[in-house]
């Protein structure tokens, strides 16, 4: 994996982002900014939080460290284990599955050569299924950082990972910036 | 075509700025609300509309704001719930992608008539793009004096915010929205008190869903009385349903309420009528929370009557031959498709999401998982069918939210409609539509 360090700091220009979301919520309330903070740092210390990633972002927000790991383990968008360079997940909630979802899963499972929920040795890909994304309309449906991918078939998922394979793509994307 | 009040500028291109959102009456009713009106005028014109919330539970919008407390010494809050998660829903997504401004605008004169001088966008995490695309258009606002302090002269202050969620289905229970947005698990509260007495940091909060905040500024630009002209009944207005699963044309769709299911399945308008020339078997009409019912009784109530696209005519018959028309998610499935199965993946889903506080939500539907699995793969017994009523009933009203009875209720339902179906995975030791 390209990216194995657990300490991490934020650079100047997400420092200025951290206090431009803490300004929305009343002073003293900025608890408020965690999950804004999560995003930001699970995106910019390599795709996943680290105790020492969670314990930062405690200290910005003036937070205990055990209430950053309460809520990061509480909710499914953070990854608490190294990910790979490229996060796919897909949809497999009712919709979806009744329009294909077990096959375009199976696909991709083929493809990596890994099952959902592993990320293949090479550190490239790491597949997950993840909760009816809101796009039902369009299924089956997958997401990789914060770009949708919709009416999903096989010839769509190859063009994807030949994408992601060529160079050193990431998903990995600051939402905020 | 019926009347469009949600998606009638969608088609324009550009509509997502706010010049051409402007050009085309964007803000003229936010502009009406802050030079001729007072607050309780604006509550007034949202009662006489008997809009009703679009999140799912159709509660009157304008009956939710005359609740919130008033003279406590604390700020008010207005969140808008855009945590969008209920399986088959898909429409607050397309309305804040397509025209953000609508939204904003339905908000700011919301937070006019709450006397809120901040409101929050509590938006599924998943959709940052959406994020993104609402935060360039608040910049827009306020940048042409539509938020921030003595908004256009008026004396009237606001700022909007987004706040993302982090991927959890139970951060749309509004109790669970607010302890997410307060930084904390989201774990729902119990009720009293409600959030318009004690809601975001203990102040007064009301919680409303995208879909319905984006139907004020067409009542207050038109009255609260032509609304309520539209509709039938205590259905007032129009609803987007999000259509999806074996038609030919999914999508969101606005409908004017009292639309028949039959037309809004068959006609060309709509769905398109159902995929390959297959057969309807079943429709989820209102999110997967709901129950479930065969086609003839999703077309027809049990007295025969059409059944309309309308909070009562949907619920007609109530839970013995009746489903809910729940955020409007429609789910349509073809003979093809295995219901058995299809519980399971729902059920799995309930498991999934379940916060764990209550014991019977936590331990309940993973039994109902683990037991639906069993039958599903031909490993169940006959009594295993009714082991799964009896979970589902004792879930039922036994939790701190409605989870639960989300979780429920589609069990019950697919039983009672389908139980053959079981008996079928039962007998014949397998599925009998794999393959
Ligand atoms: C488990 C659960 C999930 C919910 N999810 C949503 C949701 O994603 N969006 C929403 O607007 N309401 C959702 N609701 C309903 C909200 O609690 C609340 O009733 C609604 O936001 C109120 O807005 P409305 O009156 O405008 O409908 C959910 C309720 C429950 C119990
Ligand atoms: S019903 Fe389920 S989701 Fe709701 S509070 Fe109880 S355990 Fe949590
Ligand atoms: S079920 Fe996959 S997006 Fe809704």
């Amino acid at each position: 994996m390209e990216d194995q360090r657990t300490s991490f700091e934020f650079d100047k220009e997400s420092l200025a982002l951290v206090e431009k979301i803490i300004a929305r919520y009343p002073p003293g309330k900025q608890k408020s900014a965690l999950l804004p903070l999560l995003h930001m740092a699970q995106a910019e210390a390599g795709g996943w939080l680290s105790r020492e990633t969670m314990d930062y972002v405690a200290s910005l927000l003036k937070l205990q460290p055990v209430e950053v790991y309460e809520v990061a383990t509480f909710y499914t968008m953070f990854n608490l284990q190294p990910v790979g360079n490229c996060v796919i997940e897909v949809c497999r909630t009712g919709p979806c599955w009744l329009n294909g979802a077990e096959e375009i899963i199976a696909h991709l499972e083929h493809r990596l050569q890994i099952k959902a929920g592993e990320t293949t040795p090479d550190g490239k890909f790491t597949l997950k299924t993840v909760e009816c994304l809101a796009a039902c309309g369009n299924a089956p449906v997958m997401q990789a950082g914060i770009k949708y991918y919709e009416n999903l078939d096989v010839e769509k998922i190859d063009a994807f990972l030949d994408d992601c394979s060529s160079k050193d793509a990431t998903t990995r994307q600051n939402p905020y910036k | 075509m019926g009347i469009r009040i949600l998606t009638a500028q969608m088609h324009i291109e550009g509509i997502q700025q706010l010049d051409v959102y402007r050009r085309h009456g964007g803000y003229e009713a936010f502009r009406k609300v802050l030079n001729a009106m007072s607050p309780p005028a604006v509550l007034e014109e949202v009662k006489l509309s008997t809009l009703r919330g679009r999140g799912g539970a159709g509660f009157p919008t304008g009956m939710k704001w005359s609740f919130l407390a008033k003279n406590t010494g604390k700020p008010a809050y207005l969140i808008c719930n855009a945590d969008e998660s209920e399986p088959g829903t898909f429409k607050d997504r397309y309305l804040m992608e397509k025209n953000p401004h609508l939204l904003l605008e339905g908000m700011m004169i919301s937070a006019f008539a709450l006397e809120a001088a901040t409101a929050y966008i509590y938006i599924r995490g998943e959709l940052f793009y959406v994020h993104q695309i609402l935060e360039r258009a608040i910049g827009e606002a306020y940048a042409a004096g539509l938020l921030g302090k003595n908004i256009l002269g008026s004396g009237f202050s606001l700022d909007i915010h987004c706040h993302p969620g982090g991927g959890a289905y139970i951060c749309g229970e509004e109790t669970a929205l607010i302890e997410s947005l307060e930084g904390k698990r989201g774990n729902p509260r119990i009720k009293p008190p409600f959030p318009a007495v004690s809601g975001l940091w203990d102040c007064p909060t009301v919680v409303n869903n995208v879909e319905t905040l984006a139907a004020v500024p067409w009542i207050i630009q038109n009255g609260g009385k032509a609304y309520a002209a539209i509709g039938v009944w205590k259905s007032t207005g129009t609803k987007l349903m999000s259509a999806c699963g074996h038609i030919r044309k999914p999508g969101v769709y606005e409908v004017e309420m009292g639309l028949p299911v039959e037309e809004f399945i068959y006609s060309d308008e709509y769905c398109g009528g159902i995929r390959n020339g297959n057969q309807l078997k079943a429709v989820v009409a209102g999110g997967s929370s709901v129950p479930i019912l065969p086609a003839a009784l999703i077309l027809k109530t049990a007295k025969g009557e059409a059944r309309l696209i309308t909070y009562e005519s949907l619920s007609e018959g109530g839970f013995e031959s009746g489903t809910m028309l729940g955020s409007g998610g429609f789910i349509v499935m073809d003979h093809t498709t295995c219901i058995v199965k299809n519980l399971w993946n729902f059920t799995r889903f309930y498991h999934h999401e379940s916060c764990g506080q209550c014991s019977p939500c936590r331990e309940g539907t993973g039994w109902m998982e683990k037991v639906l699995h069993r039958i599903e793969t031909g490993h169940g017994k006959m009594e295993d069918i009714d082991l799964l009523s009896d979970v589902a009933k004792n879930i039922e009203g036994n939790t701190i939210c409605p989870l639960g009875d989300a979780a429920a209720w589609p069990v019950r339902s697919t039983i009672r409609h389908f139980r053959q179906e079981f008996e079928d995975h039962v007998n014949q030791k397998r599925c009998p539509f794999s393959k």
